[in-house]
């Protein structure tokens, strides 16, 4: 395995608006160091891929942006989001998480029906306004491209779902809450490619309003959608940068050797 | 060419040690059956010879509370009523259920969501060693705690329903509380995250989620601990009063068909009315604990459906 020089680094200054940024997070699992001093700045309404080998870190590092490492990971430094360190302890995590919603791998819904699971956190925060349900039922299901396949079954099992439109629907899940962030942890790793690329066409139409954050294994995967890419290597940011520039002219060896396949 | 052909053809060593495997699983099997067939046959003609050889009529049997199998009424019909035991059997059963499970959903809660790992592996030997406990010494505790204690907060003797439910509900507690934490541990992971992800505090997640996905495997947990308080004979009969007599209240001395079979079955004969009628009381908890049965697969079913794909 070659090994590579942890201080090279190069992370690029962000000029836009920056939705949600980290300053030196690190992460322990018991006495083993998961992440170092992590620092990103995440541009608003873009997707940010996060790409890396298995081990990486870089699904606890995405864990950690809204709090799913609590309980399981030990997590220091700051996560600022909206000029408040979302990482301290007298934070409302259950606030945060409204706000920084989140997808993970394996399509997760309710073994309910799929409108109950899209109202599901609604009526949790006290939204009970018939009207306003079923609004925010529809342009949730439509704007992760659902609708029009499943309009007519809405009081059907969600678990009757394809593989692929359970994962849509909990996209629509994630959204009916109005999230200003969307987390997602390699979203299209269990599906096939033409779900695939409808989830992918779901995620660049959805970044007009939200925030995107996606880990993904897939290299072609973060070259299509994203608009800033971080590699990840060992627990370590080794390169964050417009994703053209990552993909056409790397300034780091290790960046540049995993793209080409050439690594390890 | 033929030496591979008279093979084929041939038993080898490991068909034959393939034939000796099968021959003993079957005959293990046939022996619980036949076992199994031969206590249904036999409590079931000895408790039928009451309605049969005896001439008692069933549905007196079941609506009648005189029970004196050794005399006749003013007819001449043996008085064998079986209601009184009936009904504090099932008062017991339902009152023990219904103190036991919030308790026992609550602590399996805890240990499955809320404690952390070291609190769940010290919960555990202690709800095993709940278990464990002879029914003897249940029953000796109850007699020298729970009797005075509900003597002296109600009066009367003690003796009834109220201290078998509770000497039952410490019993059934382990027994719904280690069911339903393989319930809800069987809950997947994923459920938990989804929920915690779209901003769903704890509360909501265990309420919501949790106890729903786990719901028909609470219910499995509940009925089997009805079953075990329903055929629970010595700790009862230690505290229950045995006097067979219509419950008037919680804390009037009765008798429940276990505690009935226990302190009766030494005195009767064989053969004679007074013994089949004990018999007949056993047929009614066979027939009971068949029931308990019936309804814990048939909420498996349902639970297996709805989570089809």
């Amino acid at each position: 395995m070659k090994t590579y020089d942890f201080n090279q680094q190069y992370i690029s200054k962000i000029e836009q608006e920056v939705a949600l940024s980290t300053e030196n997070v690190q992460v322990h699992y018991g006495k083993s160091h998961a992440i170092f001093d992590a620092s990103l700045d995440f541009p608003r309404f873009q997707i940010t891929s996060l790409i890396g080998a298995s081990g990486s870190g870089k699904s606890t590092y995405l864990r950690c942006l809204n709090r799913m490492n609590d309980r399981i990971a030990q997590v220091d430094g700051k996560i600022l989001y909206r000029n408040t360190d979302i990482n301290s302890k007298n934070i409302n995590v259950y606030e945060v998480r409204r706000h920084i919603g989140m997808v993970f791998q394996r399509p997760n819904p309710f073994a309910k029906s799929i409108r109950e699971n899209i109202l599901f956190a609604l009526r949790n925060n006290g939204i009970n306004d018939k009207k306003e349900l079923q609004e925010r039922l529809e342009t949730s299901l439509r704007d992760a491209a659902l609708w029009d396949e499943v309009k007519d079954d809405l009081d059907k099992s969600a678990l009757a779902l394809s593989g692929g439109q359970q994962q849509r629907l909990c996209i629509a899940r994630s959204i009916a809450m109005h999230p200003d962030i969307l987390l997602l942890d390699e979203p299209a790793s269990a599906l096939d490619p033409i779900s695939t690329s409808k989830i992918e066409e779901t995620l660049k139409l959805l970044s007009k309003n939200y925030t995107i954050i996606i880990v993904t294994h897939n290299m072609q995967q973060a070259s299509r959608i994203s608009d800033y890419t971080a590699f990840f290597h060992m627990g370590h940011i080794i390169e964050y940068n417009q994703t053209k520039n990552i993909f056409t002219a790397p300034e780091i060896k290790a960046t540049e050797d995993y793209i080409s396949g050439d690594f390890g | 060419m033929d030496d591979i052909q008279t093979r084929l053809q041939k038993s080898s060593r490991a068909t034959r040690q393939d034939y000796f495997g099968k021959v003993i699983c079957y005959s293990c099997i046939g022996l619980i059956i036949l076992l199994v067939a031969c206590i249904l046959y036999f409590i079931a003609s000895k408790g039928l010879a009451t309605f049969t050889k005896n001439g008692v009529n069933f549905w007196n049997f079941l609506t009648q509370s005189d029970w004196k199998p050794g005399d006749v009424d003013k007819y001449g019909n043996p008085q064998v009523g079986a209601l009184p035991m009936i009904v504090t059997s099932f008062s017991v059963t339902i009152l023990a259920a219904l103190l036991a499970t919030p308790f026992a959903i609550g602590t399996a809660i805890f240990m499955t969501e809320i404690a952390n790992k070291r609190g769940a592996k010290f919960l555990q030997p202690v709800i095993e060693l709940l278990v464990g406990i002879p029914s003897v010494v249940y029953g000796f505790i109850g007699l020298s705690l729970i009797v005075p204690f509900i003597r002296g907060i109600f009066g009367g003797t003690g003796f009834g329903i109220l201290s078998g439910t509770l000497v039952l509900f410490v019993m059934v507690l382990p027994t719904i509380t280690s069911l339903s934490v393989d319930s809800l541990k069987s809950v997947p992971m994923h459920y938990r995250q989804a929920s915690l992800a779209l901003g769903a505090t704890r509360w909501q997640t265990i309420y919501k989620v949790i106890l729903k996905a786990a719901a028909p495997g609470l219910l499995t947990a509940v009925i089997f601990g009805m079953a075990r308080a329903f055929g629970e004979a010595l700790a009862v009969q230690m505290v229950i009063g045995n006097a067979i007599l219509m419950p008037k209240n919680l804390i009037s001395p009765a008798s429940t068909l276990t505690s009935k079979l226990t302190t009766e079955i030494g005195n009767t004969v064989m053969g004679t009315l007074p013994n089949n009628a004990l018999w007949s009381l056993a047929l009614v908890l066979l027939f009971m604990s068949l029931l308990f049965n019936l309804i814990v697969r048939f909420i498996g079913r349902r639970g297996n459906i709805k989570n089809e794909r």
